[in-house]
């Protein structure tokens, strides 16, 4: 089972520029999360804080009943071996092939024999399909083969809780669909609790139970799917529905009067687009073949009684 | 780098800091082998080569020195005792420092930086796995090992060289120069280099992996590290030894 993590008041910042302050939320237990937000709003910065890596102003960040903020070097680590972090280029040792680098956490850590490690890491492999290219070099391989050899090796130790830096960028949509259906299996079969951060708005539409926005420097909000997707908030209806107009501009963020007069127009003519893609996008469910945990029945019946005709698909297999 | 008093102090406290953290977990277990028998071996390797190649020439250039200075006072039959003592207690452990800090220095700060931009430390540091263990403590006792060896190859080769510059070029007499090896050298003062060495490896190898495991910005970034690696290394060095070499005279008796 999965892991909750209570994050309270959390603030950060670099010198003299906060990079977010006062973020409070809670990822609950064995569920999907996504982290939304524009290009640098510190997304990444808020990842590498929740495992410890960077330490916060303040606030806590509680996890199994312990404030990893507070922790010594020595007890993080510990605490470390909860996670499995998949971070944007896959963050492979480059002078060790495929293999040796998804065998590399359990050679440290585990008293496993080799035949062992080679059963665990062979089925991590063909999880994320990478049977065969076992000899490779990071070097050698695409941008899409890191990011899930570098998925697999953060799956090796079975962590409760794990973190994806942007599993979609500078992959193709159909391997982000792919992707995102393997992260939707995943949960389904480790229960453990995700945490996605990405600005790619069609993964969060599809795959999580809760998503959060990070915007001009705080948690615009944070809760269910339904009610962000729903939401009349300015910043999460533009950030969802990917338009120019509203609060978030290319550089920075808009003045007042501007955005005013952009969402006034948009009230006039613009309004059935907006309508149609607020509409709630059907949830990615696990695939067939993946015994669905209780969790995920409860989800497939109710997305059955929203979508009757998709749903179908998902219940006949 | 910044340029501020601050600046500076906390770079040195961060570096103070990591040289405790390296002191503190040496005698943890399980204790990397492999690591450091490759890293061992890539440091001798990047090595040994230059430092042969540099020390005959040192040695030559000592021999070449001290050979028309004893001619001038008419002391010949001292000119091996002087140029092994220069050799064995200066000039060794300089060259050692200048190419364990400048070919394996650079070597290991340039392997951590890209690493760290890479993000492969805080991967590791994810995994759970300290890279002051795994990766900082097996470099810095190689680069220790590596030192100590290399203080003796430049000791052979720069006598060896002075030899054959005082005697085959200068004219010297074979037996005059071997004679005098240990009128003013002492077995001590090998050691003292060895030692100096010693503390040499140890201070290039953790102002390597420090510059290199606080890299960041991007490739340019470990660039400047490895710049900054060398010159500050470099300057350690030469207090260091300084300092060595003066608590040396005061509590070894010398000869003559």
């Amino acid at each position: 089972m999965g892991v909750e993590i209570c994050v309270e008041g959390l603030t950060k910042s670099f010198g003299h520029q906060v990079i977010w302050q006062d973020v409070s939320l809670t990822l609950p237990a064995g569920e999907v999360s996504v982290m939304l937000g524009p290009s640098g709003t510190g997304k990444s910065v808020f990842l590498k804080t929740l495992v410890g890596l960077l330490k916060p102003d303040r606030g806590s960040i509680r996890i199994a009943g312990q404030d990893i903020t507070k922790l010594r070097e020595h007890d993080l680590y510990e605490v470390r071996k909860l996670f499995g972090v998949l971070f944007q280029d896959g963050a492979l040792f480059g002078s060790m092939n495929l293999y040796d680098n998804i065998a590399f956490p359990l050679r440290e850590h585990t008293r496993k024999s080799e035949s062992e490690i080679r059963r665990i890491v062979l089925e991590k492999m063909d999880m994320v399909g990478l049977i065969g290219a076992e000899e490779k070099l990071p070097g050698e391989i695409s941008g899409g083969m890191r990011k899930r050899a570098g998925l697999a090796r953060a799956l090796v130790l079975d962590p409760e809780i794990i973190l994806f830096d942007e599993p979609d960028s500078g992959l193709d949509p159909v391997r982000v669909a792919y992707l995102n259906q393997l992260i939707v299996d995943l949960n389904a079969q480790i229960d453990a609790t995700f945490l996605i951060v990405t600005h790619d708005i069609a993964s969060a539409r599809q795959v999580p139970d809760n998503i959060g926005l990070l915007f001009r420097r705080e948690l615009v909000m944070f809760g269910p799917r339904e009610k962000l997707l729903t939401s009349d908030e300015p910043v999460v209806r533009q950030f969802l529905n990917g338009r120019m107009q509203g609060p978030i501009g290319m550089a920075e963020e808009k003045d007042a009067a501007q955005v005013e007069q952009e969402l006034a127009q948009l009230g006039n003519g613009a309004h059935a687009d907006s309508v149609s893609r607020t509409e709630m996008t059907p949830r990615l469910l696990p695939g067939p073949g993946i015994t669905r945990p209780p969790r995920w029945q409860a989800i497939a019946r109710r997305e059955a009684e929203l979508h009757p005709v998709h749903a179908w698909k998902g219940a006949g297999a | 780098m910044s340029l501020s008093p601050t600046g500076a102090l906390r770079h040195s406290g961060s570096l103070f800091a990591m040289a405790l953290d390296v002191l503190r977990t040496m005698p943890r277990r399980p204790f990397q082998l492999r690591e450091f028998i490759q890293q061992a071996w890539f440091v001798a390797s990047v090595t040994i080569l230059p430092t042969a190649l540099v020390s005959i020439p040192f040695g030559a250039v000592i021999a070449l020195q001290i050979g028309s200075l004893t001619r001038q006072l008419g002391a010949q039959s001292f000119s091996g005792a002087a140029s092994v003592l220069a050799v064995l207690r200066e000039a060794s452990p300089i060259v050692t420092a200048l190419l364990i800090a400048g070919a394996g220095g650079t070597a290991i700060c340039a392997d951590l930086g890209a690493r760290k931009i890479r993000e492969e430390i805080d991967a590791m540091q994810v995994l759970g796995i300290d890279p002051i263990h795994r990766l900082v403590v097996p470099r810095v006792l190689a680069s220790m090992v590596v030192a100590v060896l290399l203080n003796g190859l430049v000791s052979v080769v720069g006598v060896a060289g002075g030899y054959f510059f005082n005697v085959v070029l200068q004219d010297g007499t074979p037996g005059a120069y071997l004679a005098s090896f240990t009128t003013l050298a002492q077995l001590s003062d090998l050691w003292a280099a060895e030692l100096k060495a010693l503390v040499f490896g140890a201070i290039a190898a953790i102002v390597a992996s420090y510059k290199g495991l606080t890299a960041k910005g991007g490739p340019k970034g470990v660039g400047d590290a490895v710049n900054q690696s060398v010159v500050i290394t470099f300057m350690l060095l030469f207090v260091t030894n300084f300092v060595m070499t003066a608590v040396y005279f005061q509590i070894v008796p010398q000869r003559g």
